[in-house]
């Protein structure tokens, strides 16, 4: 299968610390990938990195088979690179349809074109067979599971070939947990996306990931599909660093 | 005959059921739409107020309201725009002074045609709220402190500048121009409806509208989404400027005198925040409503003519008006928690 995504090299620095230091990462198309990672590994920044949120210091990104320089969020998301992040970037005073269409919004003229948002954004829903009664609603009415597949519904319906999740499975019950991973099972069925997620429920990573990728101290120490892995192999791998640590006196 | 008996039977229930949707409707209209508890207030004001003294809804002081209820209205779109962005800016009183005596410069120092002296006004005024938008975006300055400095730097500017003396309005403005910006009658009030109307597009129906909205309500997750903040707040901030500007230029025309205590103190602006808040807009951004500022600036002319009229002193103006934002910003609070709660 062909390289959707190439990282090579990346390295990032904030002053004197250390995000990244050398991560290599490929993902192919279609595929779901997991970023696991102990807090402070580095994964949301390399999320950011991949994202145009970061100019990364060192290495390159190679994006369906094209060597990009991201400039900006917007720069990334031209590419078909969008993100769900932690915060989900829901304005809780808008309506759904209105978060679904934010920054991309519909137009006659200078004027926002409303219905056409609001079918649009229902016909959408309903096509990821995501059930929110009504797309008027104010966000700040919804459930967790709801927001976040809104944020997911957004980021596929902006022409997304990549979808990188930040932590989509956090903070979230047993019942709105499966809505999110059925919905990324539905997107992998299609094939049209591929998809990182970053997670800390390695069973869930296991359930829905192809292949899973750990990173350590900036970069990816271990990487194998999830047919080959084990529970309690991934949950060691992480243990085993903060025993190491602990050891180490750090 | 037999047809109709039970349909005669069914009306009482029928007009009972009728009632209820109607209470229910009003109730969700009031939690709904936050304009319709303002316009209540003001409309029990005027009843209250012609009870009391019949000049009140005479041609002549609805003029006085209308001419009351203009700068102040004007000068409180800009502060929506502003709060529902998240920020404020308390030097607009000044820009407000300060436009009319930079038309004044223009033509009486400089012999600039009065309509390009209008034009230097405001572009000088947008100027302003851009550096008030610069410091506070990429300088990180919150904008009650930056605009406090603004505030005094442009208020030392005006009065050194005039001397702290009134000027004339500039000869080449007298006459149709005058009438059109302010003198006459409703001209103020004209201006007032059409910025209303426009702003209220604006912040309910554009992109505009929709990002300041979001900017206010979730600055990060609207920076996740692309939109781009600091633009949307200076722009803001320019917006603003321009209409304190408006206001003032308005203000010195149908008084007949450029008169640096316009907006010199801090009436104008103070005024305005009222009219804003009382409207219905939340201080932490992300909500607000055009429409309600201008309600909440007609009940603050309504109240201080009102009690002009019934012949209560000036002072206990500000006895109501205290309480009046104390209590709007608790009902405020309230309503918006029924909102979000789907009550209606």
């Amino acid at each position: 299968m062909s390289d959707v995504l190439v990282v090579e090299h990346v390295a990032k620095r904030f002053g004197a610390l250390t995000a990244l230091r050398d991560v290599n990462l490929r993902l192919e198309q279609g595929e779901v990938l997991g970023l696991i990672g102990d807090n402070g590994a580095g994964k949301s920044t390399l999320i950011k990195v991949i994202c145009g949120y970061h100019r990364p210091d060192h290495g390159r990104l190679v994006v369906n088979g094209q060597e990009v320089v991201l400039h900006s969020v917007d720069h990334a998301r031209s590419l078909g690179i969008d993100t769900v992040y932690q915060g989900l970037a829901l304005i809780n005073e808008l309506s759904v349809y209105h978060n679904m269409f934010l920054n991309r919004e519909l137009r006659v003229g200078p004027l926002l074109n409303n219905r056409a948002m609001r079918k649009l954004a229902r016909a959408h829903l309903e096509d990821m067979g995501v059930n929110i009664p009504n797309v008027n609603a104010e966000v700040a009415k919804l459930s967790g599971g709801q927001r976040q597949a809104v944020a997911v519904a957004r980021a596929v319906y902006s022409d997304a070939r990549i979808l990188l999740l930040d932590e989509p499975l956090a903070a979230m019950g047993a019942k709105e947990g499966t809505l999110i991973l059925d919905l990324i099972r539905d997107l992998k069925a299609r094939g049209e996306v591929s998809v990182i997620i970053i997670a800390h429920n390695y069973a869930q990573v296991l359930d829905v990931c192809d292949r899973v990728n750990l990173l350590q101290h900036g970069s990816i120490t271990f990487d194998k599909p999830t047919s080959e892995v084990s529970l309690e192999e991934l949950t060691e791998l992480v243990v085993a660093e903060y025993r190491n640590r602990r050891l180490r006196g750090e | 005959m037999t047809g109709t008996l039970p349909r005669q039977k069914e009306a009482p229930a029928q007009r009972d059921r009728r009632l209820l949707t109607l209470l229910r409707t009003g109730g969700t209209v009031l939690v709904r739409w936050r304009e319709a508890s303002v316009l209540i207030v003001a409309i029990a004001m005027a009843i209250y107020f012609r009870a009391a003294n019949d000049v009140f809804l005479t041609y002549d002081n609805l003029r006085n309201i209308a001419q009351a209820t203009a700068p102040a209205a004007i000068v409180a779109v800009g502060i929506v725009l502003l709060l529902v962005s998240g920020e404020i800016d308390l030097s607009v009183g000044v820009v407000a002074a300060l436009a009319p005596f930079l038309v004044h410069y223009a033509v009486d120092l400089y012999g600039i045609p009065v309509i390009p002296a209008f034009l230097i006004a405001f572009a000088i005024a947008a100027f302003i709220g851009f550096c008030n938008g610069v410091i506070v975006t990429k300088f990180k300055v919150p904008s009650l402190v930056a605009t406090l400095g603004s505030y005094y730097l442009l208020l030392g500017i005006l009065l050194v500048t005039s001397h702290a003396y009134p000027a004339e309005i500039p000869s080449a403005a007298k006459g149709r121009i005058q009438t059109i910006f302010g003198a006459g009658d409703w001209s103020s009030l004209i201006w007032c409806l059409g910025v209303v109307l426009v702003y209220h597009v604006v912040l309910t129906r554009t992109r505009w509208g929709l990002h300041t909205i979001s900017v206010g309500g979730n600055l990060i997750g609207a920076t996740e989404a692309g939109i781009r903040v600091n633009r949307i707040k200076i722009g803001n901030f320019m917006m603003a400027a321009m209409l304190g500007a408006l206001a003032g230029i308005l203000e010195a025309f149908r008084i007949n005198s450029i008169d640096p205590n316009i907006g010199g103190g801090t009436a104008l602006v103070f005024t305005a925040i009222s009219a804003a808040v009382i409207g219905g807009t939340a201080l932490a951004g992300g909500s607000g409503t055009v429409i309600g500022a201008l309600l909440g600036a007609l009940i603050l002319a309504e109240l201080q003519n009102g009690f002009n009229l019934i012949g209560i002193s000036a002072n206990p103006f500000n006895i109501i008006l205290g309480s009046a934002i104390l209590l709007s910003m608790v009902a405020n609070q309230y309503l918006s928690r029924l909102r979000r709660t789907g009550g209606g």
